[in-house]
């Protein structure tokens, strides 16, 4: 195990996480405003990664591609608003788990129609091919460290909206009592709707990012999805900044386990021993992760409101 | 509706249940025996589901980790040549009970949305823990060579198997409506409905709940036990998320006040798979927008159209 593989494994976590990240923003915020749990937040990561490639393909630009997936998405996530979620804000979680769960299958099988069922690959053009050289022996690959550039100025916007703009205030106050707001005179539902429309965004953001890493295919959404679950439960229910932290924490310990967990026990395990259990052990990690932050914090690392 | 004619609907419910062997024999369409038996064996998981999602009021979106344990067991033990079915099913039902006792020691100490969340990311880790596991075939899984042995009855038999599990659903449908009206069953619908007053009162419903948790896992662990005789194949796919995900709509579409609501409710939801699969490949497309629209205006379930709508 030598210092470059480390190095190396911990951007791949951090590429991880920012990553998590943008998907777990939008369901945290979602969560905090409008109490609203949505499993369908893993088909925005879909729909975007879809959008993205076709468009990239269709025009020959990357960048156009990229940002008409990221409005298709908005679009796609403004309409599941308002035709099925609006509707939804006041029941119990139950119904809300169930609908969106019926929501997932629908965009599964819309996206094996369209483009079938098999994986499609998307590209990334040649001016974010090839590696950059961080110094002696480390060789990175220059797509990798633009998602987290990308990832991480995202981070920053978003904490600027939310902690320094007037829109950003309207969120907070919409969060802690709807009823205020609107008797304020505030628009709550378009507030709503944009929230949701943003959040959707941000996944098909991560989805089409993705696109070039992993595979597009109907159901990538969900895996990620509930590895986002994780990150959020981790990291405390509607807080923003719970969410940064459990990206960061699961992208790591994800990566680096699936990286070390079976060297690391090979050295006190016979190699055979450590061939069954290492990949066992670490694709366990971040649920055991959650189970011990649980037992100990119920209400995560950064509980948004105590 | 009194509970006389509830009495002649469950009664004529069973004598359809126990019509089958003989009416598919008579047309020779082996097929309705097994799909109504995979019915009434995810019917068994519906109902363990309700006990703590209806009446306990635990929204537990990993209940599929069980039917997983419980096939395992049995596939595990056959595996290494044990292939004794009341030794298979006993582990089921234990190793079952067991997994819910850990699960839910840590879950239930949570609420809300944290429950779900964490019921569904528990049973994701087994999911991934049986994917890894290559000595029992990884994620492609393996065949059940021989099903479990019972001397007296042969599962080989499709209408002996048949009856076992309909015997089998009719003791769960008895044990659950005495379990939610006994002492115990009140505690936890009162937890439901209000924790404070429960708590007042001088019940504690934490070890309430857990009790509930670990009995509900142990009868979806004899529902995998049976399954995996079903299918006579065992893969990770039992835990798939997708899978707790169908358990918790049987329970809502059948109704969730009523022990025998999810029977109904397993029945409408894979009948209604089955007839759209067989009609067009992209059947989720129209089953997708159809659960929607019964969790929007379908609240009170089949058995709230049939037994009136009670609590």
């Amino acid at each position: 195990m030598n210092i470059v593989l480390v190095l190396e494994q911990t951007l791949n976590g951090l590429q991880l996480g920012v990553m998590l990240f943008l998907m777990a923003a939008g369901l945290t915020l979602v969560f905090g405003i409008m109490n609203l749990v949505n499993l369908a937040h893993g088909s925005f990561y879909m729909v975007g990664a879809y959008l993205a490639t076709t468009f990239y393909q269709a025009t020959g630009s990357f960048a156009l591609g990229v940002l008409l997936g990221l409005a298709g998405t908005l679009v796609v996530g403004i309409v599941v608003e308002l035709v099925a979620l609006r509707t939804l804000y006041e029941r119990d979680h139950l119904d809300q788990v169930l609908a969106t769960f019926g929501l997932i299958l629908f965009f599964n099988e819309l996206m094996a129609m369209l483009w079938g069922r098999a994986a499609i690959y998307a590209t990334i053009p040649g001016y974010l091919s090839g590696h950059v050289e961080l110094f002696a022996g480390l060789r990175y690959p220059l797509y990798r460290l633009v998602i987290i550039a990308v990832g991480l100025a995202v981070a920053g916007l978003l904490w600027f909206v939310v902690a320094r703009t007037r829109l950003g205030m309207l969120i907070r106050a919409g969060a802690s009592n709807r009823a205020m707001v609107a008797a304020l005179g505030v628009n709550i539902r378009l507030l709503y709707t944009l929230v949701f429309g943003f959040g959707a965004a941000l996944a098909g953001l991560a989805g089409l990012m993705a696109g070039p890493i992993h595979v597009v295919q109907p159901g990538m959404g969900e895996l990620i999805l509930i590895e986002v679950f994780v990150v959020i439960v981790i990291g405390g229910i509607g807080s923003i900044r719970g969410a940064f932290a459990g990206a960061l924490i699961v992208g790591m310990v994800d990566t680096l386990g699936r990286a070390f967990v079976r060297p690391m026990l090979a050295t006190v395990l016979s190699p055979s021993a450590a061939d069954t259990a290492g990949p066992a052990l670490a694709s366990m990690l971040i649920y055991l992760l959650m189970a011990i932050v649980l037992a100990l914090r119920p209400q995560g690392l950064f509980p948004a409101r105590s | 509706m009194n509970s006389r004619t509830r009495a002649i609907v469950l009664g004529t419910g069973l004598v359809l249940l126990a019509a089958v062997p003989p009416v598919a024999g008579l047309f020779n369409q082996p097929f309705y025996l097994d799909l109504v038996r995979r019915v009434m064996i995810f019917a068994i998981a519906a109902l363990s589901l309700n006990l703590i999602l209806g009446y306990g009021g635990m929204i537990s979106f990993g209940h599929a980790a069980y039917l997983g344990i419980g096939a395992y067991a049995v596939g595990v033990l056959a595996h290494y040549g044990i292939d004794n079915g009341f030794l298979q099913w006993a582990l089921a039902i234990v190793a079952s009970a067991l997994v819910a006792l850990v699960i839910g020691a840590v879950s239930i100490r949570t609420s809300g949305v944290y429950f779900i969340m964490i019921t569904l990311a528990f049973t994701q880790m087994l999911y991934y823990l049986g994917i890894s596991i290559e000595e029992f075939g990884g994620d492609d899984g393996m065949r059940l060579a021989v099903k479990s042995q019972f001397g007296l009855i042969d599962l080989n038999d499709g209408s002996a198997f048949y009856y076992l599990v309909l015997a089998i659903l009719v003791l769960f449908l008895v044990l659950g409506h005495r379990l939610v009206n006994s002492r115990f069953g009140m505690v936890i619908r009162a937890a439901r409905s209000n924790e404070a007053r429960t708590r007042s009162i001088g019940f504690s419903p934490y070890p309430y709940r857990l009790a509930a948790f670990v009995i509900a896992g142990a009868m979806c662990g004899l529902a995998g036990a049976l399954l995996v005789n079903h299918t006579a194949y065992l893969t990770p796919e039992f835990m798939n998320w997708t899978r707790s995900g169908e358990l918790m709509f049987m329970v809502i579409l059948g109704g969730m006040a009523s022990i025998a609501g999810p029977v109904l409710g397993a029945f409408a939801l894979l009948l209604v798979e089955d007839a759209l699969s067989g009609w067009t490949q992209h059947w989720q497309l129209i089953l997708g927008p159809l659960l929607v629209l019964s969790v929007l205006f379908f609240r009170h379930g089949l058995a709230g159209l049939l037994f009136g709508k009670n609590e």
